[in-house]
């Protein structure tokens, strides 16, 4: 009965959207937004990835909500599951395979991750995604040796620095250049260089740095809650 | 209608956000509840990026040999897609991040991760 009314749903739900589709004609040229972002990046932000533009500069605001939401999220997790004490395992039976190969891999990841977020206005990639790659770096960390800790404090102080630092170069472009997150405090320079498009590099390592210590802190909470359960 | 590689994207997103909301509806593990919006969110995620597509373009970024700043404008597809879905991305990794803390406290309370335990507020 309950399943009928799923394939009802979803029918009607497929039929409108291949509907949609039925419409859909492949563009041959740009809508306006795209046209105005592609053609005044080059001179109006300074970034080689237009992507990052927008993200950073162009919709800085939506970024810095963004950035926020992830905070919250990270927040409400630790805050739930810090309920009920940790009661440790005996011993960890992790495998010496994972233990020798996490060794191998962990420093390089955390350098992939920041070589991604300090390139990301230059190659694909960014703040999110360097995050992401060093998350990734902890996640291995962790099934390596579940029965660590992990300083949780020293994760909250650098997000908290990072987000402070993030807002602080928001309010110094109100002061300084156009308007909040405005990238022209610091100058534009030479178009695909290191140190160009302003303050871009220095935005989006600090939302790499928040993003990494997030995601490594929900991770943190997770691995102790498991344990817990696990025992019990 | 020629398939081309936006409309074989555009298929396959709305594919994967069927299978999602088939999952969403019929499973009754909280984990594979979760797994759905998680194949939803990327099925969405397709679709979005697709409808930013333009034949025989690149990418939005300048790397000085086939897409150069004054060209930029006739080579590179449209970011905005791009952007968005970065966004999208990130909001979904939250969303599934505080959905799995849920599930573990949920099980740490019942012992259970079966939905139909869960049935408090049922009359």
């Amino acid at each position: 009965m309950r399943n009928s009314i799923a394939i009802v749903l979803i029918l009607v739900f497929g039929i409108f959207l291949f509907q949609t589709f039925g419409h859909y004609q492949t563009k041959t040229s740009l809508n306006k937004t795209a046209l105005y972002y592609n053609t005044n990046t080059p001179d109006e932000v300074g970034a080689a990835n237009v992507v990052t533009a927008i993200v950073v500069t162009y919709r800085g605001l939506d970024t810095l909500g963004e950035v926020t939401v992830l905070f919250l999220t990270a927040m409400i997790v630790g805050y739930i599951l810090r309920q009920g004490g940790r009661e440790k395992p005996k011993k960890n039976n992790t495998s010496e395979i994972l233990i020798t190969a996490a060794n191998i891999l962990i420093p390089g990841s955390i350098i992939l991750g920041v070589y991604v977020f300090i390139n990301g206005h230059l190659t694909p990639g960014g703040g999110f995604q360097g995050g992401a790659i060093i998350g990734t770096a902890i996640s291995l960390m962790i099934l390596a040796d579940p029965l660590g800790t992990i300083q949780k404090a020293v994760l909250h102080l650098t997000e908290s620095i990072s987000g402070f630092f993030y807002v602080m170069i928001g309010l110094a472009g109100i002061l300084w250049a156009g308007g909040f997150l405005d990238n022209r405090i610091l100058s534009l320079g030479t178009l695909g260089d290191l140190f160009s498009a302003g303050a871009i590099p220095i935005i989006y390592s600090l939302i790499g740095l928040k993003v990494g210590t997030e995601i490594s802190s929900i991770l943190a909470y997770i691995n102790e809650t498991g344990n817990n359960t696990s025992k019990s | 209608m020629s398939l081309t590689i936006d409309k074989v994207a555009l298929m396959l997103g709305i594919i994967l956000m069927l299978i999602g909301l088939w999952g969403g509806f019929t499973q009754r593990n909280l984990l594979k509840i979760i797994l759905s919006f998680g194949i939803f969110d990327t099925g969405l995620n397709i679709l979005i990026v697709a409808l930013g597509y333009l034949p025989g373009r690149t990418a939005p970024i300048i790397d000085g040999t086939v897409v150069t700043a004054a060209n930029l404008a006739s080579t590179a597809i449209d970011p905005v897609p791009q952007a968005l879905v970065l966004t999208a991305i990130v909001i979904g990794f939250g969303t599934t991040a505080l959905m799995l803390a849920y599930a573990l406290k949920l099980n740490q309370h019942k012992k259970s991760l079966d939905i139909n335990q869960f049935n408090d507020l049922k009359w």
